[in-house]
């Protein structure tokens, strides 16, 4: 075995610190053995996955209990979305068995010491690495803009991986890790002008199919705002397998660029537009936020609802983080969304709620929440500009 | 036949054999153990209590979850062989204390072989035939 381990790295895989530290370590050097590893590094953040108890189920619970018995998080830790506002679940229409079992998962993690804000976009709400840090992250949206956009380190991380890493403040060296595998390896031009975040999430689904985990490196964007980008990553990674990109002039990593090129045209957007666009959608809910909507978006998200009523027969849930839902309330961008008829959602997202049957018709403007709400939820979606999405929620 | 340990133990079995990979999660039901993943070669079959040898696992992290459920619901395989195991079964072998073997020739074992894992030292042999 060629996985070498430091003194305290040994201590904590005899158990001397503890079961939960034992477990953790046995998951981190099995993998930095199965990937050749040839010793663990510290990390300094760590993003963790597998929070909705919807997807979790009793089982995982019951791990995470285990786990919360002796586990203490040792780097700063931060959740994935939850699949309820915990605070006004009661108004979405959530029940009661089901948020009693999400906030035991919710108090598993926060026994843990993890910080239980519950997003896919930490990096906007405090959990922010910088260029070259290594970090260990699960949640891929946020793995591919921490990779790409600002430059830190980190594999695609599962739920138990990850929070073996917070456990430990360790990961395997492999993978994204090391340099020579941030390489780019196709590039992709892109002839035609991108604007918004639901175009922005259409290149994703191009990209992502065509690329699968190949790395791309991406031309011809002259402009891209941050939440433009978070659309972006979200969508390579869930169309492709995409974990780390290039954007020439865009994004802040060190690649050669490759000569096998893809062009990417006008035609090929429309046609990943009709494929996330389903003619007889009957459109009964509307979500932005997928990945958690900035205050940014919160703020034009609220000025276009303002003095406006949603129709009857729908429903519109803006989801975002709950720090940035609490600014929100602070800003008054709160009361025009909910005097609205619509919901400013903290710590949940469609994409992990439970939802199905509730709804037969999504319109968004999040390619990545597409997928899930039809994989899913099995509803049929609609991709639209947020001001498209807003004009159709009071139509 | 020697492997590589991905979780220790030693146990010995009856094999369940597939040639195509497994998602635990959407693919295996965490109560009953059974293969529901349509047109899956072992559809319709349960893996608890059996040896079961597949390539290499496919689909979301929360299949190490579904492993856990199975265990916890003693529906578990008894052991696992694969010819490369991916991270969703390694972690799911690991936080269920299910004994692993892996880089094994998987096609020359048969389904209803007994055999023998000594996952401590990655060793796989057929006791019967």
């Amino acid at each position: 075995m060629g996985l070498k381990l430091t003194q305290e790295e040994k201590e904590m895989l005899d158990g001397k610190q503890g079961r939960a530290t034992r477990k953790a370590m046995e998951i981190i050097t099995t993998l930095g053995e199965i990937y050749g590893a040839q010793r663990l590094i510290p990390v300094s953040s760590v993003q963790i996955a597998g929070v909705s108890y919807h997807n979790l189920g009793e089982a995982g619970l019951e791990y995470l209990a285990e786990m919360a018995e002796d586990g203490r998080a040792r780097v700063l830790t931060t959740l994935n979305p939850a699949g309820m506002d915990l605070s006004e679940w009661k108004k979405h229409g959530i029940s009661e068995d089901f948020a009693i079992n999400q906030q035991r998962v919710v108090d598993a993690f926060e026994k843990m010491g993890v910080i239980t804000t519950c997003t896919c976009t930490p990096y906007l709400i405090g959990n922010l690495p910088h260029f070259g840090e290594h970090i260990a992250w699960a949640e891929s949206s946020a793995v591919c803009f921490s990779n790409s956009v600002i430059g830190a380190l980190t594999n695609r991380e599962g739920g138990p991986s990850a929070l073996a890493s917070a456990l430990t403040g360790r990961t395997a060296e492999y993978g994204l890790h090391l340099q020579e595998n941030r390489i780019a390896e196709v590039k992709y031009e892109i002839k035609t002008e991108l604007s918004e975040t639901d175009d922005f999430g259409l290149l994703g689904q191009v990209i992502g199919e065509r690329t699968g985990k190949t790395i791309p490196y991406i031309t011809g964007i002259k402009h891209a705002t941050t939440e433009e980008l978070k659309s972006f990553s979200a969508s390579v990674a869930t169309y492709g397998g995409v974990a780390i990109f290039h954007m020439e002039g865009i994004t802040p990593n060190r690649t050669t660029i490759p000569e096998k090129t893809e062009i990417v045209t006008r035609e090929d957007l429309n046609k990943a537009r009709d494929a996330l666009d389903d003619e007889d959608a009957e459109i009964d809910f509307i979500s932005v936020g997928c990945p958690h909507a900035s205050i940014k978006e919160i703020a034009a998200v609220a000025e276009l609802l303002d003095g406006k009523k949603v129709t009857d027969g729908k429903t519109v849930w803006i989801t975002t983080a709950k720090p940035t839902k609490d600014l929100a309330i602070k800003m008054g961008f709160y009361d025009k969304i909910e005097k609205a008829g619509a919901f400013l959602v903290a710590d949940a997202c469609c994409a992990v709620a439970p939802l199905e049957g509730r709804f037969t018709g999504l319109m968004t403007d999040s390619a990545k929440a597409c997928f899930y709400a039809r994989g899913k939820n099995k509803f049929k979606t609609e991709i639209r500009t947020v001001d498209d999405c807003i004009k159709e929620a009071v139509s | 036949m020697q492997g590589r340990k991905i979780f220790k133990g030693k146990v010995l079995g009856e094999a369940l054999v597939t040639g195509e990979d497994i998602s635990f999660y959407g693919g295996c039901d965490p109560e009953t153990g059974e293969i529901v993943e349509k047109g899956h070669h072992l559809e319709g079959k349960s893996v608890a209590g059996k040896i079961l040898v597949f390539p290499t696992g496919k689909g979301s992290t929360v299949g190490s979850y579904v492993l856990y459920a199975l265990k916890k619901a003693e529906r578990a395989p008894l052991a696992i062989i694969n010819r490369t195991t991916d991270p969703v079964v390694a972690v799911g072998c690991i936080i269920s204390e299910i004994p692993a073997v892996d880089q094994i020739e998987i096609d020359k074992i048969k389904t209803g072989q007994k055999v023998e894992v000594d996952a401590d030292n990655g060793v796989v042999s057929i006791i019967e035939q």
